[in-house]
């Protein structure tokens, strides 16, 4: 039998407003195994816990059960007042009879009916607590970050800086991302690639880091502080360490037409490439679809120009296998595809641009080296026309566009439509918006701008139909504020596409066993509190894989992706969470309902042996918690069929026992 | 919102089965709409004004008959508001009021085609019958 001390908080008025607390300890004096009941002002300050402590010594107690706030704010608070009285901290019980009992009621009479009711239950459990003790693993200090963009350069950059090695996995033959396309950056302008590469340099230079460039994850198993990756390192034909990145290899290919996914197909690279100037690692890929020598053995020009004998047509795939203690992912975005858009002629005219396309022509890097050129003639355009919002906010096309806002759009629209008036005073730029979002430091006074002082002619309302005529495209739109349908005769019109998690995303996911929402984004452990992590231990998110964002939102929430895996890298071990599955090994029937339900994968099977009557064996099939992965959420708990399974801390009878006193 | 407009409201909103509230306006309907330099509401107004309860002008308006019923504003919506059923909804109640209502049941399954959305036929034998 336990010895149990009940202790009522008035929190201040909080509690004591609605609630009798001298009844509540009263009535709670004569529950099965309390010894000791009292109430106080403010349990959770220094005096309430000292009041604690006494008890303990004073009477004995094996088990204390606090009526104050809810457990998210204190239970860990008396789990340490506990511990200091030399008992097992898993031996305290919280009932919450300030959130879900004072601020609820109204009147003095049920409010202590049922703060009494609630005691009476958190004693019930603590009768049948047993102490718990966390279990420890080991930690292997080196993360993985997945993605080589801005958010994973970032994350990766200020880990090594913390002193931690780190590997950069990028499916791309270069790091870089998305920004390395764009041209340049608001609200400041600086050029995208000036902020940029210095930092893939960095990251090139930092003797912490790796970079597995032209790599994918192939598996991932293990747990927080234990992960074993294996990453697919795709041939790309050049020796990586041997390459000079000279060009005399792009230079001289014969095989001219292979359309370069950096400028998204707007021109024309080589089969041997670097796909821009500043990429790293600087090393040449040969793209195995296009190149003559890989695919009918006729070529062979570029082994012969190669003066540091890089190239290596037979080189295979290579699978790397190491361990990680922690795991970022920052796959980043792409813009959705436009092809179901009718009403926008995407398909039908060449001059029907998205905002990326708009961004590369319009860079010195790009296809028209800057200039501001029509893709369909090579004419300067002098009607252009951006619609925003395509494919975003939209909830009636889901096999179209996407529910959400993409965030991003209505800033780099006033940013192209700002520096096309900038550049080329006699162009005529309008731009049609449902509305303009500018929340972020600097935004909405750089929208100003476009308006006012570039005079950029933003217009309310949505485009309707684009019909090509002609060298001309036909906008039909409607102009909401002087009601009226507009009609305009544009040379080139510019979507700002919705974005979406890059497909990359769902099956890491998968091997992550991390959670996503509906559109592919993962899903942080809080919306608010805990933004960068995932549900699932050891696994971080950084950047627009965790939902639309901005550069200089990403760069934060990479940075404070990296804070948390140094945080975790930096421990030794790791504590865990004692109140995790526990299986009854004799009741499992081995249906693996569990194993289907965990999200966290912390169910296997195990074949073991069992001592059976009359001296026989047998071997069945059982279900093993591996618990430094169990999170201890209780979907096994509920699933099992034969209630072999149970939660250390939230075991069924406890459960039922505090029905039970709360039905009494 | 009197409870009389408030009852035309309820009972457009109950014939159309659409919602306006759904609306984000962005008026892509009336961008959209072949017919909008002949109407005096245009479909973005349509859709307001019945959020509003202001379905006494719709009803007194040309526009109701100037509406093609094309479906292109509720093929285009991003909200799935369906502006045209809205329409067709007031058009219908003013029938109703009206008893204009010039299409028999009989005759109807003649009338029908496959390729035709139903509202179509309906809302057009209103119109070109009177």
């Amino acid at each position: 039998m336990q010895r149990i001390g009940v202790f009522v908080c008035w929190c201040g008025t909080n509690i004591a407003g609605t609630v009798d607390v001298q009844a509540v300890s009263d009535a709670l004096k004569h529950e099965p195994g309390v010894v000791f009941s009292d109430n106080y002002q403010y349990m959770c300050s220094q005096a309430g816990q000292n009041m604690i402590i006494d008890a303990v010594k004073e009477h004995r107690l094996t088990g204390i059960v606090v009526c104050s706030c809810s457990p998210r704010m204190h239970e860990a608070t008396f789990r340490k007042t506990a511990a200091a009285a030399g008992l097992n901290p898993y031996m305290v019980e919280i009932a919450n009879i300030r959130e879900q009992c004072s601020w609820v009621h109204k009147d003095m009479a049920t409010g202590t009916e049922k703060a009494i009711i609630l005691g009476k239950a958190a004693i019930a459990k603590v009768n049948l607590n047993a102490p718990l003790t966390p279990g420890e693993s080991p930690v292997t200090k080196r993360a993985l970050v997945i993605g080589g963009g801005i958010a994973g350069i970032q994350t990766a950059l200020d880990i090594a800086d913390a002193g931690f090695p780190v590997d950069i996995v990028e499916t791309k033959p270069t790091i870089g991302g998305k920004m390395a396309q764009l041209d340049k950056t608001f609200p400041t302008l600086d050029c995208a690639a000036c902020i940029l590469t210095p930092k893939m340099v960095d990251v090139a230079q930092h003797e912490k880091i790796r970079i597995f460039s032209y790599s994918e994850v192939e598996s991932i198993s293990g747990f927080v502080g234990n992960f074993d990756v294996k990453i697919k390192k795709r041939a790309r034909f050049v020796k990586e360490d041997v390459c000079t990145g000279c060009g005399a290899c792009v230079e001289k290919c014969p095989m001219k037409k292979v359309p370069n996914e950096f400028n998204l197909g707007m021109d024309n690279r080589r089969a041997i490439y670097i796909p821009f100037a500043q990429a790293v690692p600087k090393v040449a890929t040969i793209d195995p679809n296009a190149c003559n020598m890989l695919k009918n053995g006729k070529c062979g020009v570029c082994a012969k120009v190669c003066t540091a004998g890089a190239i290596d047509y037979k080189q295979k795939d290579e699978i790397i296998e190491e361990k990680y203690g922690a795991i970022v992912a920052a796959t980043g975005f792409n813009p959705i595809s436009m092809e179901k858009f009718d009403e926008f002629a995407y398909n039908q005219s060449k001059d029907v641009i998205t905002s990326l396309e708009f961004e590369r022509l319009t860079n010195a890097a790009g296809p028209t080296a800057g200039k501001l050129l029509r893709p369909s003639d090579g004419v300067h355009p002098h009607t252009i026309v951006f619609v925003q919002c395509v494919g975003s906010r939209c909830a009636s096309c889901a096999e179209k566009g996407k529910e959400y806002c993409s965030k991003i759009c209505c800033m780099y629209t006033a940013k192209h439509a700002m520096l096309t008036r900038d550049k080329y005073p006699d162009t005529e730029v309008y731009v049609f918006y449902i509305d303009v979002r500018t929340p972020g430091k600097s935004f909405d006074e750089f929208y100003r701008r476009a308006v006012e002082e570039y005079g950029v002619k933003y217009i309310k309302g949505m485009v309707g139909k684009v019909s090509p005529e002609g060298n001309k495209l036909k906008v039909q739109a409607s102009d909401l504020l002087n009601n009226r349908q507009l009609h305009i005769d544009a040379d080139l019109v510019v979507l700002a596409a919705a974005i979406e998690p890059d497909k990359s995303a769902r099956p890491l996911a998968t091997m992550l066993t991390a959670s996503m929402d509906t559109n592919d984004f993962f899903t942080e452990a809080h919306p608010k509190l805990r933004p960068v992590e995932s549900p699932t231990a050891g696994v971080f998110l950084s950047g627009a894989c965790q939902g639309p964002k901005d550069i200089p939102e990403t760069v934060s929430q990479a940075s404070a992706a990296a804070a948390k895996v140094i945080g975790l890298l930096a421990k030794d071990k790791l504590t865990g969470n004692p109140c995790i599955a526990n299986p009854d090994e004799w009741m499992c029937n081995g249906c693996s309902s569990c194993e289907k339900v965990c999200p966290y994968g912390a169910i296997t099977y195990a074949e073991k042996e069992f001592r059976m009557p009359n001296r026989t064996t047998a071997i069945r099939r059982v279900a093993q918690v591996n618990p430094a992965v169990c999170q201890g959420c209780g979907a096994c708990t509920v699933t099992c069929p034969s209630g072999a399974m149970d939660l250390r801390g939230f075991a069924n009878s406890q459960i039922i026992a505090e029905v039970d006193a709360i039905c009494k | 919102m009197n409870k009389d407009t408030n009852a035309l409201k309820e009972e457009v909103i109950r014939i159309s089965g659409a919602n306006p509230l759904k609306c984000m306006r962005c008026g892509k309907c009336s961008a959209t709409c072949p017919a909008y330099d002949e109407m005096e509401y245009h479909p973005h107004q349509f859709v307001n004004m019945i959020e509003n309860g202001d379905i006494e002008p719709l009803m007194a308006s040309d526009s109701l008959y100037k509406c093609l019923t094309c479906f292109a504003c509720v093929e285009r919506c991003p909200r799935g508001v369906e502006p045209a059923k809205l329409i067709e909804a007031v058009r219908l109640i003013t029938v109703r009021q009206q008893g204009m209502n010039h299409l028999t049941a009989d005759a109807v399954p003649a009338l029908l085609d496959e390729d035709m959305p139903q509202q179509a036929i309906v809302s057009a034998f209103r119109k070109y019958t009177k």
